[in-house]
């Protein structure tokens, strides 16, 4: 009996430590995308200010939110898309950042600044991390051979028009599984505006993807990439950072199969990854010294190297590869640049339409 | 009599108190949650619904909205998606019948030595976790994977089958992972069987199957419902292997559920979706239960 209460004494104490540990300010839980830091970055972080970091991943937006509205979610730095983060600071989900804190701030680009405030109106609550295109990656033989010389990979035309996209069936269609990011693409194609509220213009774009639903082969936000690579599909849209780490793969297996990313020419939407730091953190100083810690030029610019996004640091642009801050499908041109939109959030209700126009286009139901 | 016995529960109590304090905790309590929510209105806020019991000025208030039940009703895609998780739940069990009874039967059947063995084997897979499973099937199934190389190897097809991402794949994905669980309650009845009712049965000339079908099946009625109740009931809401196997046609309401929740961020109507469910599920479990009580009186 004793030693059962030695042991019960022994655990009682044993949770104290491990309780007075948790409280440390040495302790940073971060939760990002997976696959989207440089393999030295934390390391660097860690022996420069002398806070652990514990790291998770994560892979949809929808699994961070449902952590975070659920509250109490542990993290103090969280790594939400805009239009997520817009909606998730109504739901006073974070905190605003102390700007006296972050000594890094001007190497930000005031440009991408500006355009991130429809989602967090005077940048109160969130630093701009990586950010992206949705565009067209392909595998350009097996686009030619299925619709000759001419293919119009360079535009929306290839996937929209049935007779296009019926001859790509043969070799493999993917769109992402995202109706707030694809189905703004059918209606900035349609020449409406890409946040729009009409149903009466949701349901063209949803008859749009009906027309062509029998030719895609299937809608998923992440296995494209290795399909990508392996030459199982040969159109996908999808993230340009995605389609780039598909390029590199192919190309660590031996360069049989040839994959290209381009931004069509009639503009393509964006999304911008956003480092905030939840209300309930339990070591805010450590997340303001983490997020100084990113802002810094060399930091930034190793973690693009990485994983092939761009960044929002204007200071970290030359120190980025240059095949990497050359190719116009990771950094797009001034010109590109004016075509491209921001996915916005929307209200709820229209939210739920967008959901029930992907079900009906998917399912059939 | 010492009036402190009293006080205290009995050890017979106490016996027949752990099962319903379990039950009350880790069914009843989350149920009410749940519950609780689905008659919540959705709100941007942290946690994402409103509190349907307030207390002001004195007056204790519940709010129930109906709306999302009612919402539930307005839309054919809920039903459709029900129906087709039942469509799915039923072929499958039917399915994991087929296969599963004879294969009990042989089991119980083989020297005791080899049932230990059987069983082992029936129980292995188990030991890995489901995802790891499923993702070995995809290896299998895919249009480059092992299946079809090895038909297109023996000349038996030409271009690949597609066969992942369609309800085929989902119907052996689901057959595969739940198979053990109608083997083993099969199993146990069977093996308990009396063999001389067989032997008797063939000394009146009975054939072995009709031996069988009149006795055996019979008597192994039990195992047959508890062996498909534990297939059913976790079918129906089933949603890695169809998300991971099944095709966008595949509809199925723990996806719809998922969409509600994260696509929709609307917790009441997920949560009403979730009592729905849990409404159609109680069907079988009553049925299962008034059959049970009338073979105890059967018995008595």
């Amino acid at each position: 009996m004793k030693a059962f209460a030695k042991t019960l004494l022994a655990a009682a104490l044993a949770v104290t430590v491990a309780g007075a540990a948790q409280a440390d300010d040495k302790v940073l839980h971060v939760y990002n995308w997976s696959d989207y830091i440089a393999p030295n970055t934390l390391e660097k972080f860690e022996k420069q200010s002398g806070i652990k970091v514990v790291y998770d991943v994560y892979d949809s937006n929808e699994t961070l939110e449902a952590k975070l509205l659920a509250g109490q979610s542990g993290y103090d730095i969280v790594v939400p898309s805009n239009n997520f983060l817009a909606k998730q600071i109504k739901a006073k989900v974070y905190q605003p950042l102390d700007k006296a804190k972050l000594s890094n701030w001007d190497n930000l680009n005031k440009d991408l600044l500006k355009t991130l405030e429809v989602s967090d109106p005077g940048n109160q609550y969130a630093i701009p991390y990586m950010w992206g295109s949705i565009g067209i990656g392909f595998n350009p033989e097996k686009v030619k051979a299925a619709l000759g010389e001419n293919a119009p990979v360079d535009s929306w035309d290839l996937l929209f028009k049935p007779e296009n996209i019926e001859k790509l069936k043969g070799c493999g269609v993917s769109f992402l599984d995202s109706p707030t990011e694809i189905l703004p693409i059918a209606l900035h194609y349609l020449g409406y505006p890409t946040d729009s509220q009409d149903p009466k213009q949701l349901k063209e774009a949803e008859a749009l993807f009906l027309k062509i639903r029998p030719s895609v082969t299937y809608f998923h936000s992440s296995k494209y990439i290795s399909d990508l690579a392996n030459g199982n599909i040969c159109v996908a849209v999808g993230y340009s950072g995605d389609v780039y780490q598909a390029k590199s793969r192919a190309e660590e297996a031996g360069g049989a199969v040839k994959v290209s990313y381009n931004i069509p020419k009639e503009g393509a939407g964006t999304f911008f990854d956003m480092v905030a730091i939840p209300a309930d953190a339990k070591n805010p100083a450590g997340a303001h010294a983490f997020i100084n810690f990113l802002m810094q030029p060399e930091i930034m610019a190793e973690i693009t190297d990485e994983v092939q996004f761009p960044n929002a640091n204007a200071a970290a642009t030359p120190l980025v590869a240059e095949e990497i801050r050359n190719d116009a499908g990771i950094y797009p041109s001034a010109e590109t640049m004016k075509k491209l939109y921001t996915t916005v959030d929307l209200p709820a209700k229209v939210q739920r339409d967008m959901t029930r126009s992907w079900t009906k286009i998917k399912s059939g139901q | 009599m010492n009036p402190s016995k009293r006080l205290l529960p009995s050890g017979r109590q106490l016996v027949i108190g752990v099962p319903f304090f379990w039950l009350l905790l880790f069914f009843l309590l989350p149920f009410a949650i749940v519950l609780k929510i689905s008659f919540a209105e959705v709100e941007v806020a942290i946690p994402p619904y409103s509190e349907i019991v307030s207390w002001a000025d004195n007056q204790l208030s519940v709010l129930l909205n109906l709306g999302n039940y009612v919402f539930l009703s307005e839309d054919e895609l809920y039903l459709a998606a029900y129906l087709g998780s039942l469509q799915i739940a039923t072929i499958s069990t039917l399915l994991c019948l087929l296969i599963g009874y004879p294969m009990a039967y042989a089991i119980s059947r083989a020297s005791k030595e080899m049932q230990t063995v059987w069983l082992l084997l029936i129980m292995m897979p188990t030991w890995t976790a489901i995802l790891i499973r499923v993702y070995a099937w995809m290896g299998i199934l895919s249009n480059n994977g092992l299946l079809n190389a090895l038909l297109q190897g023996l000349g038996l097809i030409e271009a690949p089958l597609q066969i992942l991402n369609t309800d085929l794949a989902v119907y052996i994905g689901i057959v595969y992972a739940y198979l053990p669980f109608m083997v083993l309650p099969l199993y146990a009845n069977l093996v308990k069987h009396d063999a001389s009712l067989l032997e008797a049965a063939a000394d009146l000339g009975a054939r072995h199957l009709t031996s069988f079908w009149k006795i055996t099946v019979p008597l192994s009625k039990n195992g047959i419902v508890a062996g498909c109740m534990l297939v059913f009931i976790p079918v129906v809401g089933e949603f890695v292997i169809p998300e991971l196997l099944g095709g966008p046609e595949t509809l199925m309401i723990g996806k719809v559920l998922w969409q509600e929740f994260f696509n929709n961020r609307d917790w009441p109507v997920a949560a009403a979706l979730a009592v729905v469910m849990l409404a159609i599920l109680l069907v079988p479990i009553i049925l299962f239960n008034r059959n049970q009580a009338k073979e105890l009186e059967g018995k008595v």
